[in-house]
């Protein structure tokens, strides 16, 4: 028995399922755009998991604790653009909430900037 | 003045708002040292994108049934440095290659600072991303990747070089070297410490 590791085709052969079948050939969200280190937090914990599609839900169980949307595309393996896609799916449907980081350059905060700092320092 | 109400003053409410990411841009030529950097200092992640299809792979590919499709996927890094457990670095290498340069505008938003990482072999091939920052108003420093067998030139001689400003940082740096890329970060954040302290922030009374 092979193990689930091993796949016929390597990837080379590109992905057996194409990226944007998940978004039904969707190639721009919906709503508000949203930063690549923006953070997605899950609301709650969706009652009937049987009428999202499975890469949904793992978008959603990653946001259960506040997450960046570059780490979530990283750990679901998926492009950007998909991923986006299905966080705004999401966040229409009430289940997450998509910040914009706070800190931002054009208002940088002093106090933020120290702590990145000595941070950087005890590394 | 700010009037704002201190969340922290009521306690720590456990949401998102107080996870603070940061973002870092690194950007230079092809090939001089980004990903080793990134690598240097932080976890590597890895991070599919898109690229929009060229007029020549819409010909070869067909999107017949998905004609709303008009980019194919691209691989890139970032790295990710923990710093508290709600502060953490994100640093996105910029591809060098000006076919990618689409990608910079949607990396470039919100970044706290960028480095030039350069190479003194290929100075020039970091004159597009000094010209963008410089642009844009992005806060940035130099940081000379000393590759070995890369003659050593003077950090004034590349200032010169580069056309950069008296106050602007240059630093001698090996991308290989955690304690080196960590100075890197460090000078990029003091400098854009110095550069908040001069001019008054917009937005803030």
């Amino acid at each position: 028995m092979p193990s689930n590791d091993e796949r016929w085709l390597d990837a080379e052969a590109g992905p057996v399922v194409r990226p944007y079948a998940l978004t039904q050939g969707r190639t721009r969200h919906t709503g508000e755009s949203f930063d690549l280190v923006a953070t997605v937090m899950a609301t709650r914990m969706f009652a009937d998991p049987g009428s999202l599609a499975p890469e949904h839900i793992s978008v959603l169980q990653l946001a259960r604790i506040p997450t960046t949307v570059a780490d979530i595309a990283s750990d679901v393996d998926l492009p950007l653009g998909v991923v986006r896609i299905i966080l705004a799916d999401l966040r229409e449907l009430g289940l997450v909430v998509i910040s914009t980081p706070v800190v931002l350059a054009e208002r940088v905060d002093k106090h933020t900037l120290r702590e990145v700092l000595n941070g950087l320092r005890g590394l | 003045m700010d009037y704002g109400v201190s969340d922290s003053a009521g306690g720590h409410p456990k949401s998102s708002a107080q996870y603070r990411a940061i973002k870092i841009l690194l950007a230079g030529g092809f090939g001089v040292g980004k990903t080793t950097l990134v690598g240097a200092v932080s976890e590597i992640r890895p991070l599919r994108t898109e690229e929009p299809l060229t007029e020549g792979s819409l010909r070869t590919d067909s999107t017949a049934g998905v004609e709303g499709k008009t980019t194919t996927t691209v691989a890139m890094d970032f790295g990710r440095i923990s710093l508290r457990s709600d502060l953490v670095l994100y640093l996105f290498g910029t591809p060098g290659q000006q076919r990618f340069w689409f990608m910079w505008d949607e990396l470039a938003i919100g970044a706290l600072g960028a480095v030039v990482l350069a190479d003194t072999r290929r100075l020039a091939d970091s004159f597009p991303a000094i010209d963008y920052f410089e642009r844009r108003q992005i806060p940035f420093i130099v940081a000379l990747n000393c590759f070995d067998g890369s003659r050593r030139y003077d950090t004034e001689d590349v200032r010169l070089a580069l056309d950069l400003d008296p106050d602007m940082p240059i630093i001698l740096c090996d991308a290989r070297s955690k304690d080196s890329a960590k100075e890197v970060l460090i000078t990029l954040v003091e400098h854009v410490l110095v550069t908040a302290s001069e001019e008054p922030l917009s937005g803030i009374a």
